[in-house]
């Protein structure tokens, strides 16, 4: 038996939600005055939970490096919000919801906890609409819904390419209207250094002001640490700059068990990297995949001319182009699933036919369906024997106004007219699907330290469906934390207020004090970013789309030397009094260089392939999905746990076994 | 290509800062303006200086954290983007570039290129919001059509990513761009009709408290507002405001 | 008076309400001098219509007053604010890639205009109390005319009309148009109404300028 309990409670799956929330213990609201609850990220998840705790009547003090909670990178989130409504008609029901997310996952989360999340998903919509976000509309004046990632239904909520921003903000104003009743307290720019645990609980924060570089001791009877992904682990990715692991890092280091670190989504349609100054990826929305054809030229020398420039792709005639995705995946094509078609596009560069001069782009070539279009518009406008210049001015016109925002986005960072040249992309990191266990009420193996969004594990498995991150950060902020913190702080009725001058605090502010003089007197040879940029690589290269035994096993030993590198020879300037952002992306590089190994030893140790992680050596052999990822449900069904012991290296596994009830475990194909 | 770059320096909030000349060499087109900086910085570090202090996150023009005076304008000379979209081949070799915080009495310097825009978020505080318990209670959300062009009208105010370049670019440092926007959103909106009253007054009575300068309606915001929120926002809000004052 | 109106937006529609007034002011006072132009039977018959009429005289002559001393205080104490907004000046300020020099320069061209009005008032309005309320002169129902016509045989008081009423083209320029917006009115008449606005600002001024070059030149 693993130590492992994630408190599932009984009954058919679909009760187990309405049975666990009639019999959980509640407080009172005059003893939740006495109660204070840290909430640390303000994102989707944190934003939300803070709000409810708040209104609920605890007093929260929230937590974001940001100056303003509404900057927290869910505002990036562009696609849209799933949920069960079934609106539209189609057929659509919680379990339906429930069962895309595990079959998307590649059967790799927990029933319940995704279970759980289906049937939130309607309150959401209702709570958003309710706050007041702008969600799109038809004529009729109700929501409209658009289909997203390949599923059958259409229950994708959106705001035009912003829902993030848009969700973000309705969150952010339920936050406002607590900050203006006095019961959140917003600490912004701060950053989490520690967690401070009491008696075997999570008790309390220590703090860095970032403006003033001052310590700060912040007690609670329990803390929420909603403080997003750590995909910025390969330096690249979309995530904001400032995104890291150092809260979910430091609580593993107090105990908190850290699971899957090493399922990562890449998201296939991101603008490639132009140069070695390159700061970060921008994400170009899935949808545009419903149009683009993805190819590459069939001849390597085509490819090599591309690259220097001899040759436009314009200038290649169809026979002279691969496309590879439809030719692997005729019944999918070009939609198949984001790790399918990231792979794909990897394979084709390593093989040598990358297309920009880094040799790693793959053309999405809008030219077949301007074409497309414009004959159909021809047709429906009655005009007779359009000329080619009229149906590609009607055909640019039906594209733009599908596309038009991130046409002009692609052309202001690319500087090509995506109308008159394929775009070029690669797949960059998007989000990480691993994180900090939890058992089904968020709680992390410390008492009282929950974590919601995308800083836990739970729902998405090896691998998350488009426009179901935005879904389950407030699935847990808004409706599934607020009942279940409940159930622990009820024994924390008559604790009264945690003292912050105790030995506890005092050792956790003095370890995080040494670790910032050691950070500033290290012997100073390079910058953080040169190890950022350094750690970034190996990741990529070693535990990116593709892994294996041999390159993982280097990227431990790689890992670890550069970590020894860094803490020698780390390079920061100023002081560590007042603001100094150097410090801070060091403190946050030192966690990601022992994340990074972690996430390597997970990835070694998961000798199957599932969802975003794809081991070279765990592929079909034979048959129509030859060389296909292969699952291993014997030996793998299970969730990994890491336990912190010192280095990364010592860190011990534990291993949740996953049961599927309800659900028949199959092999997702795309042929 | 190389730059010369005069940057505001500034310590922290109390001292006094200056103007300071750098070269930069082997900038490319490809760059962002914020890549450049990073460029600028480590080469600074790399001599043992402190590197130039800006505010960014998210980098894809969305999260509202940066800022900078480019040149004398909010985010630089191109139209419809934020600093970390801006990119380099817009300037030209050897060109000279100021950079410069965002200024206004109700936007202190932090430090550098860095400012506090905190009176934004007690603006939001203020009523920026709609008062309904996150209970999942609510009525269905289709419940209450809404006309498709108020929709629309509401999406286009809430898109404002709150960066500040409206103060900066208004000659009198007015925030009824940032304001209005947030009242819009809720005035176009049926749920946002309860505390419509109540709202305009708080939020633009905070704004008068934080210090911004008055509208003079010249809309140098407009032009340079990165998600291009309009000038119709703010005919709103005064009507709003009027419609509210008159019921007291 | 910026104390009694203590909102940002309450002066702002101040501003323009008082604006607004002046601008009616304008068409009128434009409409009686333009008569002269062609007649000067007429343009004394209502010169003198104003100039006894006691409801014009004293009701209709202290509320223009007080709407010119409104704006002008209004303006000042705003442009006192608006400057304090910003205490630290940008090192460099690209005022016109953003906004029309008339916008930004109000102030400026607020001043030319009150410059404007006390030569104004020195000439027409003072002459004009002194010989009715202090010195009591017999009416004379036909002096105005004569009185217009000798004040523009100086062609420096010309040339100093016509540049103060380019600079109150330039202020009608963004004032009258943006006054709409002040007090909310932006919607689908928005453009024929600013449309209207900037042909009067042009219109009006030009009127002016026509009217004293006529006199001007007509002697």
């Amino acid at each position: 038996m693993s130590i492992l309990d994630a408190k599932i409670p009984e009954g058919p799956l679909a009760d187990k939600w309405t049975n666990h929330k009639n019999k959980i213990d509640l407080v009172n609201p005059a003893n939740k005055r006495n109660i204070d609850i840290i909430v640390v990220g303000t994102g989707l998840a944190g934003g939300s939970a803070a709000a409810t705790l708040a209104e609920l009547g605890y007093n929260v003090k929230t937590f974001c490096y940001q100056d303003s909670p509404r900057r927290a990178h869910s505002i990036a989130a562009q696609g849209g919000i799933n949920a069960a409504k079934n609106y539209q008609g189609d057929g659509d029901s919680s379990y339906r919801l429930f069962y895309d997310t595990v079959k998307g996952g590649d059967y790799r989360s927990r029933e319940a906890n995704v279970h759980r999340l289906a049937e939130v998903s309607t309150n959401i919509i209702d709570q958003c609409v309710a706050q007041g976000v702008p969600f799109a509309r038809e004529y009729g004046g109700l929501l409209d819904n658009r289909s997203f990632g390949g599923v059958l239904v259409s229950r994708t909520f959106y705001a035009k390419g912003q829902t993030g921003q848009q969700l973000l903000l309705g969150a952010y104003s339920a936050m406002n209207r607590q900050i203006k009743r006095g019961k959140i307290q917003a600490f912004n720019r701060h950053e989490m250094l520690d967690l401070v645990k009491v008696d075997g609980k999570a008790r309390g924060i220590i703090a860095r002001n970032l403006v003033t570089g001052e310590i700060e001791r912040h007690s609670a009877h329990a803390v929420v640490l909603a403080t997003g992904g750590y995909g910025n682990v390969f330096f690249l990715s979309t995530n904001a700059m400032g995104s890291n692991v150092m809260a979910s890092w430091r609580a593993h280091r107090r105990g908190a068990f850290f699971s899957n670190p090493c399922y990562t989504q890449i998201h296939p349609t991101c603008i490639p990297v132009s140069g070695d100054h390159q700061s970060k990826l921008t994400l170009m929305s899935e949808s545009l995949r419903n149009d683009g054809r993805i190819w590459v030229p069939k001849r390597i020398e085509d490819a090599e001319a591309i690259r220097s420039g001899k040759l436009k792709p314009t200038q290649l005639a169809e026979a002279e182009r691969d496309y590879y995705l439809e030719r692997r995946y005729p019944a999918f094509g070009n939609l198949v699933p984001r790790d399918v078609a990231s792979r794909a596009a990897k394979e084709r560069c390593d093989a040598g036919f990358g297309v920009n001069k880094t040799g790693e782009a793959v053309y999405l070539d809008f030219a077949a369906a301007i074409q497309r279009y414009g004959k159909e518009k021809a047709l429906t406008s009655g005009i007779e024997n359009p000329s080619p210049a009229k149906i590609l001015e009607l055909g640019e016109a039906v594209i733009e106004n599908k596309y038009g925002n991130l046409f002009q986005m692609y052309e202001k960072i690319v500087d090509e007219n995506p109308y008159k040249t394929p775009m070029m992309i690669y797949p960059a990191v998007h989000y990480t699907m691993g994180g900090l266990w939890v058992d089904y009420n968020l709680q992390t193996t410390i008492p009282g330290c929950y974590a919601a969004g995308e800083a836990n594990f739970s729902d998405h498995g090896a691998n998350r469906l488009g426009a179901s991150a935005l879904m389950q950060g407030l699935a847990d902020g808004y409706f599934v934390l607020p009942y279940t913190i409940g159930d622990y702080l009820s024994s924390d009725i008559r604790t009264g207020k945690i003292p912050t001058d105790t030995a506890e605090f005092d050792e956790a502010e003095k370890e995080v004090k040494d670790r910032i003089e050691k950070l500033m007197g290290a012997a100073g040879q390079h910058s953080v970013d040169y190890y950022h940029k350094k750690l970034g690589k190996i990741m990529w290269e070693k535990c990116g789309m593709s892994r294996n035994e041999k390159g993982l096993k280097e990227a431990i030993e790689d890992i670890e030397a550069l970590r020894a590198d860094f803490w020698a020879n780390v390079k920061i300037p100023g002081s560590a009094s007042g603001m100094n952002p150097e410090l801070e992306k060091a403190g946050r590089v030192a966690d990601f260089l022992e994340l990074g190994e972690l996430f390597a030893k997970d990835a070694l140790q998961r000798k199957e392939s599932c969802g975003g992680h794809f081991r070279e050596e765990s592929v079909e052999q034979d048959g129509e999905q030859k060389g296909e990822a292969l699952r291993d449900d014997v030996n793998f069904k299970y969730v990994s746990a890491w336990e912190y012991k010192g280095e990364p290296k010592n860190a011990e596994l534990h291993k949740e076994d996953l049961v599927f009830d309800n659900i028949e475990l199959k092999t997702r194909s795309y042929k | 290509m190389n730059l010369t770059l005069k940057i505001w320096r500034q310590q922290d909030a109390t001292a006094t800062g200056k103007i300071v000349d750098y070269r930069v060499t082997g900038i490319e087109g490809d760059m962002s303006f914020l890549e450049m900086l990073d460029v600028l910085n480590e080469q600074l570090i790399h001599k043992g200086e402190e590197p130039v202090v800006f505010d960014h996150d998210c980098r894809e023009g969305i999260c509202g954290m940066c800022s900078l005076q480019i040149n004398g304008e909010p985010h630089g000379p191109d139209r419809g983007v934020t600093t970390c979209q801006l990119h380099m081949r817009k300037f030209k070799d050897g060109d000279t570039i100021y950079i410069e915080p965002f200024r206004a009495k109700a936007f202190p310097v932090v430090k550098d290129l860095m400012v506090d825009r905190s009176a934004f978020d007690r603006i939001q505080h203020a009523g920026g919001y709609v008062s309904v318990n996150t209970s999942g209670n609510t009525i269905d959300a289709n419940a209450i059509p809404i006309n498709k062009d108020d929709a629309d009208d509401a999406f286009a105010a809430a898109t404002c990513i709150g960066c500040g370049a409206c103060v900066a670019a208004c000659k009198n440092a007015s925030a009824m761009l940032f304001t209005s926007a947030k009242v819009s959103q809720y005035a176009l909106l049926p749920q946002g009709q309860v505390e419509a009253t109540d709202r305009v007054l708080a939020m633009v009575n905070q704004m008068d408290e934080e210090g911004f300068g008055n509208c003079t309606n010249t809309g140098a915001c407009e032009i340079e507002c990165p998600k291009g929120i309009s000038l119709e926002n703010i005919a709103r809000m005064n009507r709003e405001y009027l419609k509210a004052s008159a019921k007291g | 008076m910026g104390g009694l109106i203590t909102s940002s937006i309450a002066r702002k529609v101040a501003m323009a309400l008082s604006g607004l007034f002046l601008v009616f002011f304008l068409l009128q006072h434009f409409t009686i001098n333009f008569t002269s132009l062609f007649s000067a039977e007429v343009f004394n018959e209502i010169s003198h219509f104003m100039g006894r009429n006691p409801v014009v005289q004293f009701v209709l002559q202290p509320v223009l007053i007080f709407g010119v001393v409104f704006h002008f205080i209004m303006g000042f104490i705003l442009e006192l604010k608006n400057r304090s907004a910003r205490s630290v000046k940008y090192a460099k300020y690209d005022g016109g890639a953003n906004a029309s020099w008339m916008s930004r320069n109000m102030i400026l061209s607020g001043l030319v205009i009150l410059a404007f009005l006390g030569l104004h008032f020195y000439d027409f309005w003072v002459p004009e109390i002194a010989y009715k309320y202090i010195n009591h002169l017999p009416e004379d129902a036909t002096r105005y005319y004569g009185e217009l016509a000798h004040k523009f045989e100086s062609p420096v008081r010309t040339l100093l009309y016509v540049i103060s009423f380019v600079f109150l083209g330039l202020h009608l320029w963004h004032g009258f148009a943006s006054s709409f917006q002040s007090v909310g009115f932006n919607n689908k008449f928005s453009v024929a109404a600013t449309k209207f606005a900037k042909a009067f600002s042009i219109v009006i001024p030009l009127g002016f300028i026509i009217v004293a070059v006529f006199h001007f030149f007509n002697h």
